[in-house]
């Protein structure tokens, strides 16, 4: 059968159309273009002998005497457990970090079916990240899916280093998308010393558009391999704004009737489809998301972070340089707080109603009233739990974050103002501290 | 099986065209045949057919439609969409087709393996048949064949819904254990005179509503869910609509597993629409367990989940919610009362959406097609209560609940399917961001939300609870909400320009949201409390209501209410007839004694005692 074609007949963004025989939806094809370089691109509508083909690197300087050459498969990922730990590749999968490439590999078609969810367990494990907004008070959860909302300029990409850098998983793979090329050597430097567990699939801001959404995809398909070979594998997005743009560009070229702000109808679907690859396998390992996903105007109901909200297990919201409390929420996170600590969810509740009155009386404060002693506990409290635990360079044990929560209580309050129960205050209150109150 | 009489001509996305010969049936189920690489079988996948234009006919493929080539063969069937219909429906969990998940996992592992479908019905298990009709009997559809014992109901084998007019039993098996799709009779139908051999199963097309039945009826008994502020506010009717919707965090999730755990329904069909998998989970792993209290068995028993979560392909998600009820409707005829929790429709519409967007329908609002608003209507309208058809038995009665969450982008009920939904049934119930970021749940509006079955169902709800009732629920909401317009004016003017009785009407109108309209989900007392229960605490919080405490400050009726409040509170959490229970009542009668003029009755012990209590 004939696989080489010479004549591409229309062009219209990333998208281009030629016509050939016994191609299959969905399938890969190279373009040698003009100057010696060459593209991949996938066959995305089929209609009689009309191929449409999305052009990975888009079709810039594409000519309509370009060799198109179908290679007979899906785009698939070159996985092998141990030679692709600590490598870097695009958004198609081929190496980036001046390697050769993956020797021995098998082959994964991306993007691969859904989980049974009769097969489904419910997740009881926590991954401790060593952040204390995470940990004590929004655990992240095995097989969890979730956002960090943020607006542009919030130190998410250090967030996300971070996290990956601390969190006890076996495999970490970091997805970037439309990064910044700066941000990519971030995340290259600032991993290199966990090499030997992270796998980057990256996409920079300069890349073709239509590799971004491969992203995930390829992400996804190798975390799947390790999950079901019993590892734990941590994957983290960012970010998933710029997935969706992508998306909508080829959606617009593909002449597609937006639905809601130009983005797609099936963006919904198209992002549930990946998170819902978070998952935790019984007597297997386990997949668990977090994904970055900017929100243009801080504003949560735009198409993409309110999808994502429907879709994910929670959220964080990075505001100001911390995860902010308030907004903030762990849908999962009352199945492992149960079994971390006694002291954890109490504890937790008691701070964060503190931290809440602080907020009230800094407002009072802010608009000239005037405040009584117990508001100035109130303030000084606020300022130790921002510096002591919301700070996103602390790192601590769970334990040692439960502790210092207890201390910097003690170090404002008395134990009947924090309103913890008596068996707790006994358990737990630094001894040295008790005051008669 | 049929051979081949159409060729892919197009794929774009999960549609797929095709040239056929010969006659085809709008909505037919089709599939495409995937050429095999070498040793394996042939992969077919599963298609409906929703447009026909001369030779071609337009496909939504339930499969991810990779690998399709130009020229594969299809095999075009005469059938509609259609599942199977008989005893060994509950307690199981399909997915949007009705093929079994369990039994999916067991033949392709962890992952759903695409063109794999299994029958909805296991053929190998054996059922006990009683029949009741005789030969000779001339019999309608939806009479009576026989029973069959299923769980704790008396499952009943009719004559096929499909049957035009009367028709005569030729045979009828005789009581024995037969597997569902063994002939168990013969009826000639007098129309056609042709013969249908009759098995314990029936096979329905989904998005047909089976009519079976001899009359609708206005619905006129409420569906008790056990949650307070619906069963009172916004009651729901048997046989009725209602709708949830709601931005994400709002709670819909919690509200809805409660519902299908609390409801006082005899079957409650889970239609779980292209949301979250772990949700559902939570369901599998859970019902099982527990207990339903009305037959001591366990609630899975009664349980049916269809799951075409967010991930599985978007053509079944929009035939999931039909699985579900015509399976509601199929139990219906049983004389049961049938509840279908659909999450959600927002996902379903989503679904039509992509679909009309591929068949490049002019858009309607929002992209979604003009003809959303119809296709919702006619959803909601296959919720109802029947009169069933069989002389036999007598008046009886089956209903179809249906209960739809709807999940608006942005949380703006404004958008298509809210409004559309809004439009057609008989309740709403709308979640808000502002009660559960004050964690106020169920976090059900009580000032936006309404019920259109409070009055309707006026002699049903005050003999179940007592009489005037409807007029007390009403008085109640008159006076939350001005308790409420009265807390709004003091966030503007402050609390000094309020005079003392204001703010005590506004301090009662928040206990009445804390210790009545909130309801707390995890509690295992407070979750579901019963209804004679709930017409107590009614009545309970009437009387703290009306009573005038006469408080001379305002600071002490903050502090007294606030006392109060914590042990009622404190008593919805009690068990019925426990120490606590006694206690708590009596500390809160206490403060509802008669004033002795000093406006002090409540001792201080008291107080301290329902504080460690909360703590």
């Amino acid at each position: 059968m004939k696989r080489i074609y010479q004549h591409i007949e229309q062009i219209t963004g990333p998208v281009v159309m030629l016509r050939a025989k016994g191609i299959a939806y969905g399938e890969l094809a190279r373009i040698r273009l003009g100057d010696g370089a060459t593209s991949y691109a996938q066959t995305i509508k089929l209609r009689d002998d009309q191929v449409t083909l999305q052009v990975f690197a888009g079709s810039k300087g594409v000519s309509t005497g370009d060799e198109v050459e179908f290679l007979g498969h899906q785009v698939e990922l070159m996985y092998a457990a141990e030679s692709i730990l600590g490598r870097t590749f695009s958004g198609v999968g081929e190496p980036i970090d001046g390697r050769p490439p993956v020797q021995d590999a098998e082959k994964v078609e991306i993007g691969g079916p859904s989980f049974n969810p009769a097969r489904r367990i419910v997740p009881t494990r926590m991954i401790q990240t060593g952040i204390p907004m995470i940990d004590m008070f929004n655990s992240l959860v095995e097989s969890q899916k979730l956002p960090i909302f943020s607006v542009a300029g919030e130190p998410y990409n250090p967030l996300l280093a971070r996290i990956a850098l601390q969190a006890e998983a076996d495999v970490i793979i970091v997805g970037g998308m439309g990064l910044k090329y700066d941000d990519y050597l971030f995340f290259r430097d600032k991993l290199a010393p966990n090499k030997e567990r992270t796998i980057m699939f990256i996409h920079t801001a300069s890349d073709p558009v239509v590799e971004c959404i491969m992203v995930p995809d390829m992400a996804l398909a190798a975390a799947e391999r390790y999950a079901t070979a019993n590892r734990r594998v941590l994957v983290l997005l960012t970010d998933m704004t710029a997935f969706s743009d992508a998306m909508k560009e080829v959606a617009v070229a593909m002449e597609q009737i937006p639905a809601n702000r130009g983005y797609p109808g099936d963006l919904y679907s198209q992002l549930a489809a990946r998170y819902e690859k978070a998952v935790d396998i019984e007597g297997s390992g386990s997949i668990t998301i977090l994904a970055v996903t900017t929100m243009p105007g801080d504003d949560v109901t735009h198409p993409v972070p309110d999808n994502t909200g429907y879709i994910t297990e929670g959220q964080f919201y990075l505001k100001n340089g911390v995860i902010d409390p308030f907004g903030s929420l762990s849908r999962l996170k009352q199945i492992v707080n149960k079994r971390t600590r006694e002291d954890h969810a109490p504890l937790m509740n008691a701070m964060i109603q503190l931290y809440d009155s602080c907020r009230k009386v800094r407002q009072q404060q802010s608009m000239g009233f005037s405040i009584s002693d117990f508001d100035q506990k109130l303030l000084a409290y606020g300022e130790e739990f921002e510096r002591r635990m919301m700070d996103l360079e602390v790192n601590l044990p769970l334990q040692k974050q439960l502790d210092l929560g207890w201390e910097i209580l003690a170090n404002h309050f008395t134990p009947q103002q924090a309103a913890l129960s008596h068996r707790l205050i006994e358990a737990y209150w630094p001894k040295s501290r008790i005051v008669a109150a | 099986m049929s051979k081949s009489n159409a060729v892919v001509v197009g794929v774009n996305g999960n549609m797929v065209s095709a040239r056929f010969t010969g006659n085809v049936r709008m909505n037919a189920v089709a599939y495409i045949a995937l050429p095999a690489p070498a040793g394996q079988d042939v992969v077919r996948l599963k298609a409906e057919i929703i447009r026909v234009r001369g030779e071609e006919c337009d496909m939504q493929v339930f499969e991810d439609t990779r690998g399709i080539r130009i020229g594969d063969p299809v095999e075009i069937t005469e059938h509609l969409l259609a599942i199977e219909l008989g005893p060994g429906l509950l307690g199981m969990v399909y997915d949007g087709l009705g093929n079994p998940l369990e039994e999916l996992a067991q033949k392709t592992g962890f992952f759903l393996k695409r063109g794999t479908y299994l029958p909805t019905l296991a053929r190998d298990r054996k059922w006990h048949f009683k029949p009741c009709a005789h030969v000779g009997d001339k019999l309608q559809a939806g009479h009576g064949l026989g029973t069959v014992p299923e769980g704790v109901f008396t499952h009943r084998i009719m004559v096929p819904f499909g049957l035009v007019g009367a028709g005569e039993v030729l045979e009828v098996a005789p009581a024995g254990e037969y597997p569902v799709d063994h002939p168990i009779g013969k009826v000639r139908s007098l129309a056609t005179g042709r013969t249908h051999e009759v098995s314990m199963m029936q096979i329905w097309p989904v998005k047909k509503p089976i009519t079976a039945y001899a009359e609708r009826l206005l619905p006129s008994r409420p569906l008790t869910t056990r949650i307070r502020i619906v069963d009172t506010f916004f009651p729901v009717a048997e046989g009725g609509t209602a709708c949830i919707p709601g931005p994400f965090g709002s709670g819909k999730t919690v509200f809805q597993q409660s519902v299908s755990r609390y409801a006082d329904a005899d079957v409650v069909i889970v239609a779980a629409c292209g949301e979250r998998a772990g949700e559902v989970v939570e369901t599998l792993r859970e019902f099982p367990e527990l207990v339903d209290p009305r037959t001591g068995r366990s609630l899975m028993e009664r349980t049916i989940i269809i799951c075409n979560t967010s991930s599985m392909p978007v053509a079944a998600r929009e035939a999931s919610v039909y699985t579900a009820v015509t399976m509601a409707e199929y139990y219906r005829q049983m004389g049961l009362r049938v509840l279908v929790l659909a999450d959600s429709t927002s996902r379903w519409a989503q679904a039509l959406r992509e679909m009309s967007g591929r068949l490049e329908e002019i858009p309607g609002e929002e992209a979604f097609p003009a003809y959303l608003g119809s296709l919702i209507a006619a959803f909601y309208e296959r919720g109802g209560i029947v009169r069933l058809a069989d002389p036999n038995l007598g008046a009886a009665q089956g209903s179809t609940t249906i209960i739809g969450t709807v999940s608006p982008a942005g949380g703006n009920f404004e958008e298509p399917v809210t409004q559309s939904t809004l439009a057609v049934v008989g309740c709403f119930l709308g979640l808000t961001y502002a009660r559960s970021y004050a964690k106020r749940f169920p976090a059900i509006s009580p000032l936006d939300s309404w019920s259109k079955y409070l009055d309707s169902l006026k002699p049903a709800l005050e003999e179940l609870y007592a009489p005037g009732w409807v007029a007390e629920v009403r008085a109640l909401q008159r006076f939350y909400r001005e308790g409420q317009r009265i807390g709004d004016q003091m966030k503007v003017v402050g609390e000094e320009e309020l005079s003392v009785d204001e703010l005590v009407h506004f301090l009662k109108s928040e206990l009445f949201d804390a210790v009545f309209l909130q309801q707390n989900a995890y509690d295992e007392v407070d979750a579901g409390p019963s209804t004679v229960r709930t017409a107590f605490a009614l009545k309970l919080a009437r009387s703290v209501l009306e009573h005038d405490f006469g408080f001379v400050s305002k600071d002490q009726a903050r502090e007294r209410l606030l006392d109060l409040t914590s042990a009622m509170r404190n008593w919805n959490l009690a068990a019925d007839g426990s120490p606590e229970y006694e206690r708590f009542l009596s500390e809160i009668r206490g403060a509802l004694l008669p004033r002795d003029g000093a406006g002090r009755k409540n001792s201080p012990s008291n107080v301290s005692t329902a504080r460690k209590i909360q703590s």
